[in-house]
Order: C-alpha cells, then sequence, then structure tokens
C-alpha cells in the first residue's frame, strides 16, 4: 500500500513538473514575436512528426510480439532456407521505413538550418539598436545613438517598443554568457572578444524573463534579466526620461544621502548621471529607482532589499564584485533616502 | 567435449608454472597495492581545495581603520601597526589566487594604471622593480594605499574596503614576483608589454630613497 501510494505521488510529482515545464514566465511556446514564432514552429513540427515515429514503432513492436512465427520452407540450397512470401513483404516493410526514416530525418534537418537562417539574418539598418553585455553576473544595457549625449544606459532590463525590430549587439568582457529571452528568440551566446548581432521584435506588451544559459561561475543562476515590451509612444517616453540625468536630491536625508554615495565607496565603480560619480564597473544607478529588481533579478527592489544588499552583498548572492560597505544606521538611511529618488 | 586449458594456451601456462615467473607477478602486485594504499592515503592530503572567502569576517572587517595620530616616525617607516585585516593573516592574500587575480582586476578597475601603468610607472613610480620607497611589505603597501603618500599617491581609506585594498597589495607584490608563482595570475588582460606575474622572477627588495618632501612636516 504504502509502495503504490508512494508511485502514485511520484508520478504525480513527475506529471507536474512536466506540465510546469510548458508554463510560467520563461516559456518557448508563450511566443511573443516573429523569431520566437518561427523557433516554436520547428519545435511543433519536430514534436508532431517524432509522435507519429514513436507510435508506429510501438505499435510496430506491440505487433511483432503478438505475430505467430513463420516456420522456414526448405530450398534448393542446402542449409539455406528460402526467403518465404511472409520474409520477403518483411524485407519490403523495413526498407521502406528506413527510406522514410531517411527522408524524416533530411527534412528535419532543412526545417532546422532554413529557421535558423531566417532568425539570424541580419537586422535591417534602421533598427532601434542596443549593446548588450555580460558581466560576471549582471546585464550592462546601452542603448546606441549616433548623438553621443542621447546613449542610455541601464543595467539588467531591456524596454523595447512592440512591432519594431531591434538590433541587439552582445560583447562579454569576462567569461562566455548566453543571452536567452524564450518568449523571444532562441540563446545567443556572448563570447569575450567577438561581437554576435541579431534582432528581436515584441508583437504585442509583457514583461519576458530572460535568463543566461551559458554557465558563467558561482552566480550564473542569479543572472537573469527582463524585457519589458512597450507601446512605441510608452518606450519614447521611457526613453525621454532615461536620458536625464539624476534629478536634484531634496530634504536633507536625500542630500546628505547623495553627499555619501559620491564620497564614499560607491563612487568607485557606480555612475549616476548628473553628480561626479562616474565610475564604469559597476551597474549605472542613474534611473535604479525606475527598475523592478536589483542585483539581475536577484531581489525585488524595494528599501528593505536594497538596504540589506548594500550592507552584506556577499551573503545574498556569494561572490559578486560588489563588496559590503560599513555604514552608520543613519547614514544608511539617508542613503536609501537618496537612492530612493533616482527615479 | 572437455578440452584441457594446457592444449588452448599451452605458452602462457608454461610461462606461468615457471617458479621465478610467478614471484615476479605477486611483486608486481604488491607493488601496485601499495602504490593504491599510498594513494588512499595521501592522496587527500595532497589535494586540498583552495580557501576561498566571499565576505570578509566578521562583517565588521570594513569598519573603521586604527587611526595614525602623527604622520612622523624615526628612520625607515614601520609596517603600521595592527591594519585591519578581517581577522586574517595578511600573507594570506598573497598565497591566494582568487584573491591575486581580484587585486590584478581591481589595479584596473580603481585607475591604479593611470599613474604606475600595468607596473611600469609614469606619473607614479614603476612597481615591478626592487626598488620600494615606503617598504616591500605587504602591510606597508596597505599604508601606502589607504593613507596616501607625498608627492601624488592619493588616500583611497573610506573609498576602497580593506578587504580589497589586501588583494590590490597583493597583486602589487605579485608584480615585482614577490608572491608565490603557482598563486601569481599567469595571463594578464590587457596588452601584454611584459611577462606575467607568474613568470616575473622575483626582484629582491632593496629599499629606497625616501624623498625629502616624505621627511618634512607635512
Amino acid at each position: 500500500m504504502m509502495r503504490a501510494a508512494n508511485y502514485r505521488s511520484s508520478a504525480a510529482t513527475a506529471a507536474a513538473l512536466l506540465l510546469a515545464g510548458c508554463q510560467g514566465p520563461q516559456n518557448i511556446l508563450d511566443v511573443a514575436g516573429e523569431q520566437a514564432e518561427r523557433i516554436a514552429g520547428l519545435w511543433y513540427f519536430l514534436i508532431a512528426v517524432t509522435t507519429v515515429v514513436w507510435v508506429l514503432v510501438v505499435l510496430t513492436m506491440f505487433g511483432a510480439i503478438w505475430r505467430r512465427r513463420v516456420r522456414a520452407e526448405p530450398t534448393d540450397i542446402p542449409g539455406e532456407p528460402s526467403p518465404t512470401r511472409g520474409e520477403r513483404r518483411l524485407g519490403v516493410v523495413v526498407g521502406s521505413a528506413v527510406v522514410l526514416t531517411t527522408i524524416t530525418l533530411i527534412a528535419f534537418t532543412l526545417d532546422s538550418f532554413f529557421v535558423e537562417r531566417r532568425t539570424f539574418a541580419a537586422p535591417p539598418d534602421k533598427a532601434l539598436e542596443i549593446q548588450v553585455t555580460g558581466h560576471q553576473w549582471w546585464w550592462q544595457v546601452r542603448y546606441m545613438d549616433p548623438d553621443p549625449s542621447k546613449i542610455v544606459e541601464t543595467a539588467n532590463e531591456i524596454h523595447i517598443p512592440t512591432g519594431r525590430k531591434v538590433k541587439i549587439r552582445l560583447d562579454s568582457p569576462d567569461v562566455i554568457h548566453s543571452f536567452w529571452v524564450p518568449s523571444l528568440h532562441g540563446k545567443r551566446d556572448l563570447i569575450p572578444g567577438q561581437e554576435a548581432i541579431f534582432w528581436i521584435e515584441a508583437d504585442r506588451p509583457g514583461a519576458y524573463r530572460g535568463q543566461c544559459a551559458e554557465f558563467c561561475g558561482w552566480q550564473h543562476a542569479h543572472m537573469s534579466f527582463w524585457v519589458y515590451a512597450e507601446q512605441p509612444q510608452l518606450f519614447d517616453a521611457w526613453l525621454q526620461q532615461q536620458r536625464q540625468p539624476a534629478p536634484e536630491p531634496q530634504g536633507e536625508a536625500a542630500k546628505r544621502g547623495r553627499d555619501l554615495f559620491v564620497t564614499g565607496p560607491c563612487a568607485l565603480c557606480h555612475n549616476i548621471s548628473g553628480t561626479v560619480a562616474s565610475a564604469r564597473f559597476g551597474p549605472d544607478l542613474t534611473h535604479l529607482a525606475s527598475r523592478d529588481w536589483i542585483a539581475a533579478g536577484t531581489l525585488p527592489n524595494n528599501r528593505g532589499y536594497l538596504a540589506a544588499w548594500i550592507a552584506d552583498p556577499q551573503s545574498l548572492k556569494p561572490g559578486n564584485r560588489m563588496p559590503a560597505t560599513f555604514l552608520a544606521p543613519e547614514d544608511m538611511q539617508n542613503l536609501l533616502a537618496y537612492l530612493e529618488t533616482l527615479q | 567435449m572437455r578440452s584441457s586449458p594446457s592444449t588452448m594456451f599451452p605458452a602462457t601456462l608454461n610461462r606461468l608454472r615457471d617458479k621465478s615467473m610467478r614471484a615476479g607477478i605477486f611483486a608486481a602486485f604488491l607493488i601496485l597495492l601499495g602504490a593504491a594504499l599510498l594513494l588512499l592515503i595521501f592522496g587527500p592530503i595532497t589535494y586540498v581545495r583552495e580557501s576561498r572567502e566571499f565576505r570578509p569576517s566578521p562583517i565588521a572587517g570594513t569598519g573603521p581603520d586604527v587611526i595614525r595620530l602623527s604622520e612622523l616616525q624615526p628612520g625607515l617607516p614601520l609596517p603600521p601597526q595592527s591594519p585591519n585585516t578581517g581577522g586574517e593573516n595578511p600573507s594570506w592574500y598573497e598565497r591566494n589566487a582568487a584573491a591575486l587575480s581580484e587585486g590584478q582586476r581591481l589595479f584596473s578597475a580603481f585607475n591604479c594604471v593611470g599613474c604606475h601603468a600595468h607596473g611600469g610607472g609614469g606619473i607614479g613610480p614603476p612597481l615591478i622593480d626592487e626598488t620600494w620607497i615606503y617598504g616591500s611589505d605587504i602591510r606597508n603597501i596597505f599604508a601606502t594605499i589607504s593613507e596616501g603618500r607625498p608627492n601624488g599617491m592619493p588616500s583611497f581609506r573610506g573609498k576602497i574596503p580593506p578587504e580589497q585594498i589586501w588583494q590590490i597589495a597583493a597583486y602589487v607584490r605579485s608584480m615585482a614576483g614577490l608572491t608565490p608563482k603557482q598563486a601569481s595570475p599567469s595571463r594578464p588582460d590587457h596588452l601584454q608589454a611584459k611577462a606575467s606575474e607568474s613568470s616575473t622572477p622575483p626582484q629582491p627588495p632593496s629599499g629606497g630613497t625616501i624623498p625629502p618632501a616624505a621627511t618634512a612636516p607635512q
């Protein structure tokens, strides 16, 4: 009884796990763009054909088990039975199965080749261009513009307009990462010293989760990001807002927080446009408060998590590049008050 | 049908019957057994994973340093008093490959290269030679980075956490080949004008001349 119940519960768990793969925020079948649609089409084609093949093979196997054995007939050649009619028929069946298998595999190869050729085709010239750099363990995102003063930098969140092709340039300064937003496109590796260019497009607004898909060290699992697809006018407003420097802090606490930031250890790694903090080593914090997540999708961006992160980042994401910062409680509150003004 | 083994492999068996041959095989077996035992006993000792701490212990390792009240001192500069290493022996940093490579990364990130280049010097003194104006001990280098020195070296106290200053100081020593070869970085990411730290022969420190500006009251 116990054992039967165990089997039943583990079977239920396995089924739940299998089904869970078909839903949730990271899902290749939850298609949101042209590229993902092609990849999902390839997936459906493969799964449909292989299902038919599997059913045929299993039916043949059961048929072979069930069928009565044919006795060999004597022939002219001593010690060599001549093929029966059944055996000749079997030869035709096996032969045509081999031919069909070959045709199926060739069809798979061709389909996969053409899908890949189309999904990784060169992006159009007038596409919006975004440079994505994978660091251990966060994503640096730069919206390129011919006018350098209009280049926008952010981290771990990529906003894109719907219905417009977006050209993505990938690069990595340290190890190999892989850029993967299942709802929008397949995986693309970020290889140090080698730029990869491809394009994505979202047809409907939404938030799509992405994840580093190439093991890149201790915190590979905590290297995720979100792609927000928005209506073009909302996107333009967002981009316009991101181009602004950080606002001048109002109030005593925020002002003191700003002074702590620019004179303390924060300014050695982080940039806040509009202040003297202009290091390019950690994520750009100019519009930190406008983001939903901190530490590459590890924690929600709110005052509590931000305080915990600043006080002891190594307990939340061991091995990451940010050292613990020793601040008096009062100063921590001031710093948080300032960071919250960075809309 | 039965066939005796000797008719199947007569040559092999005849050789095996030879007594000295059997003794040889037995000896070889004993040697193999001994080697396996040795490996079992000493294997785990030789394979010790390097300890890596992400977090200075205790967390107050980033607390305030001991403040020196006077910059004046008799004779050559001594290693500073009880620098805060978060409970670690400072020489741990120069024996640890992870700390050294982190120091190498920070050396560029915090723009040490702006004045010292990649060890060759420029605005600041070179770090790959045997001359050390303020001492070559890791604690001297820690003091140089955290307190600053006259004639241009800024003080990074309060800007860089002590843990990271130790890493940079250890890396600075590796540039002159003063750290263990096995732990030193073997490949820089920048353009390579000199051999890597791990293949730099040690430059025995010869001290240096303290510039007059450093001895005069500030």
